[in-house]
């Protein structure tokens, strides 16, 4: 029969494909999984297995053309009629060796359906086979969509297989003809052929152990964790694995790409940086009385709000400039000091958390900074920072105090060393010169990176910047 | 987590890295876990992808090797390109099969990891729209090209570190006439040591590919003993 071959789907927002080069003549034998022609989209060159084995019948597509995704290419004429009597066959004699299309009924027991994880495999093992079509969970397999022949080896591939898998449907037809009659599963069989195949010797002798049989229960779904090879956790974009019980009500909303960004992000910080976070406690009392004074005038002059958010980015500007390991970054081996001071400054937004960044703080003055700060968090708020907004930054600050919070463990964002906390401003009842006093206080919290900072020196760069808050002259301030 | 293997391999021929990727693509394909991210440099080379128009070579093959520089057709996507000393040429080994099967997020993904490579010396560095590579303001840094089979990944991608840049100007790199290249070199004023970048790309790359970075010892692994087929 003829097996139509197809332009396969090599990506979600592809939707065509152009054929470079046939591999094969029609005419020319072809071997299933045999590379038969080559296409390619944009920077990308891929070789397409064949779907079958037989003989390249028709070439429907020259070199050169492009096509739509699924459209027919080329027809691979196989020996099905005489496979298909071959492959009943074969269960009596275990020594003939069936062609290809005697090969499904068997293939499609032994491949589990890996859609669903472990849990759905406990009646597998000599339950009939799941539909092939719920085989692969993924998108479709070059050239394979339409075609029943298709090895189930090439399926596989696709969905997460493990060592075990790929060893069990790379075994020959006979042996897994063998495993099917014997409800034996070949992933739990040592196996001494190629890449660790089993033989036929491999399943008979098991058979005779028993040790087959003992094998059988197991779930191929299961596999990681088993078998010597360093088996992999599920992969990261894989299908998760359900957190509630069935009947439990839950609502499943993919997360936004900006959410993916932080939960991406966050984790590989935590993964990066050896992270410490130390606690220091200022009185605001100068920056608030500061602040009071010159509200108005600088409201009129600067058409923004005097916030306490520049004295804090002007005090640890000072301080990184004191401290330059803070505002440097580890490129391997290697520390980066990095000659710009760009403070990144976090906003809270309804739908997530952006950083955008005032560039060369160092080169502003209070009002320079409070102008730059406004206008980043309203552009955040708006949806209009530009990709430049959100790149350079060499040293965060967030401000979880304005929710109430009196201090955080924030994490780094890397690749950056630290990354500045600031609480609640609250008044307190504090001791000051042996008498108590009321005083605006706000604890401030420094997660750094000890791989490059210790805790003496983010310490004394805690202690600058409390110096400058407390004792600092900040002038130019209208 | 997957494991991917990395090795800065140093200075390694065209041809001699070609067999390396294929020894280790093979095994892949063959049903191995063991995916490699290869990073190395090249002896001056210009490469011809699968999409080259020969006229996009300036000189002919005579004049290019009195120069020192060779041509080699290769089996990647894209066209023309120049490799040579002080570039950093990433070959990652990959089975996109299980969780990837999308050539072109492959390769957004890598130009995410060199934009982010570059972000930690201090490069901004972006994407052009409808181009595959990675531009510092107009000038290409960065170039891309893969070869996938049975979703298994080999070429991958070339950052010029310290590149001679004038070398560019033997071919039309990627049948971009006119089209300006630069390189970290030159952006920060100051060579880098090639190890010290394929060692801050590392991380990223594990980062962007959810894989496990680990250090390989050896360039390629050992081929499987040959046993009884059955």
């Amino acid at each position: 029969m003829r097996v139509d071959v197809i332009m396969p789907q090599m990506g979600e927002s592809i939707a065509e494909g152009t054929l470079t080069r046939w591999l094969k003549k029609p005419g020319d034998k072809v071997a299933r999984d045999e590379p038969i022609f080559e296409i390619s989209t944009d920077k990308v060159d891929a070789e397409i297995p064949s779907p079958a084995a037989g003989f390249l019948a028709e070439i429907l597509v020259q070199e050169g053309q492009t096509v739509p995704i699924n459209a027919v290419v080329a027809q691979i004429e196989t020996e099905a009629g005489q496979a298909a009597v071959a492959g009943r066959a074969a269960a009596a004699a275990a020594g003939t060796k069936p062609a290809p299309a005697g090969v499904p009924a068997a293939a499609e027991k032994q491949a589990p359906p890996r859609t669903g994880g472990p849990s759905d495999g406990r009646d597998r093992a000599p339950a009939p086979a799941a539909p092939p079509a719920s085989v692969t969970a993924g998108p479709p397999v070059p050239g394979a969509s339409e075609v029943r022949e298709i090895p189930k080896a090439a399926l596989l591939i696709g969905s997460g297989a493990t060592v075990e898998d790929l060893r069990r449907v790379r075994s020959s037809p006979v042996v897994r003809k063998i495993a099917q009659e014997h409800h034996v599963d070949i992933s739990r069989l040592r196996g001494t052929g190629i890449s660790g195949r089993v033989t036929k010797k491999d399943i008979l002798e098991a058979l005779e152990s028993g040790a087959a049989r003992r094998a059988a229960p197991h779930l191929a779904g299961a596999a990681p964790g088993s078998g010597g090879a360093a088996a992999p956790a599920a992969p990261r974009s894989a299908a998760p694995s359900p957190v509630y019980a069935p009947g439990q009500r839950v609502s499943l909303v993919p997360m936004s790409p900006m959410r993916k960004k932080i939960a991406e992000h966050m984790v590989q910080s935590r993964r990066t940086s050896a992270h410490v976070t130390t606690v220091f406690e200022v009185d605001m009392s100068r920056v608030m009385r500061l602040r009071e004074e010159h509200r108005q005038a600088f409201q009129e002059r600067h058409g923004v709000k005097l916030t306490p958010t520049p004295f804090l980015v002007q005090a640890a500007v000072e301080a990184l400039k004191a401290f330059p390991d803070l505002n440097a970054s580890i490129e391997g081996d290697h520390v980066a000091y990095r000659k710009d001071i760009n403070i990144g400054i976090a906003v809270a937004l309804d739908w997530g958390l952006i950083v955008p960044v005032a560039r060369h703080a160092d080169d502003l003055s209070l009002s320079g900074i409070a102008k730059v700060v406004a206008d980043l968090a309203e552009r955040a708020r708006a949806r209009r920072l530009t990709p430049d907004d959100v790149q350079g930054g060499t040293f965060t600050i967030t401000n979880p105090g304005v929710f109430g919070s009196l201090f955080g463990t924030p994490i780094i964002s890397q690749p950056q060393v630290a990354i500045l906390g600031v609480g609640a401003i609250q008044k307190r009842v504090v001791v000051v010169q042996d008498a108590i006093a009321i005083r605006p206080m706000v604890f401030l919290a420094l997660s750094f990176d000890h791989r490059l900072i210790d805790g003496a020196v983010a310490d004394q760069f805690m202690a600058h910047i409390k110096a400058t808050l407390e004792q600092g002259k900040f002038t130019e301030i209208v | 987590m997957r494991r991917c293997l990395h090795l800065y391999a140093g200075l390694v021929g065209y041809a001699e890295a070609a067999a390396l990727q294929d020894r280790c693509a093979r095994l892949l394909k063959d049903g191995g876990m063991e995916e490699r991210l290869l990073l190395l440099e090249h002896p001056p080379v210009i490469t011809l992808g699968r999409n080259a128009r020969r006229e996009d070579v300036l000189h002919d093959e005579k004049t290019l090797r009195a120069l020192g520089v060779s041509v080699e057709e290769t089996n990647r996507g894209g066209q023309v390109t120049y490799h040579g000393p002080g570039q950093l040429v990433g070959y990652p080994i990959l089975n996109l099969g299980p969780d990837r099967r999308d050539v072109a997020r492959y390769l957004r993904d890598l130009e995410e990891v060199l934009i982010r490579t570059l972000a930690r010396f201090g490069l901004q560095a972006g994407r052009v729209p409808g181009l595959t590579g990675v531009w510092a303001g107009r000038e290409k840094i960065a170039s891309i090209g893969v070869h996938l089979s049975r979703w298994v990944t080999t070429h991958g991608f070339a950052l010029n570190v310290n590149t001679d840049l004038s070398r560019f100007g033997l071919i039309v790199p990627c049948g971009l006439r006119g089209g300006a290249v630069t390189s970290m070199q030159r952006l920060l004023g100051r060579a880098l040591p090639l190890e010290g970048v394929a060692s801050a790309l590392v991380p990223e790359f594990g980062g962007i590919f959810a894989r496990e970075m680990e250090p390989a010892q050896d360039a390629a692994p050992r081929p499987p003993a040959l046993t009884e087929v059955a």
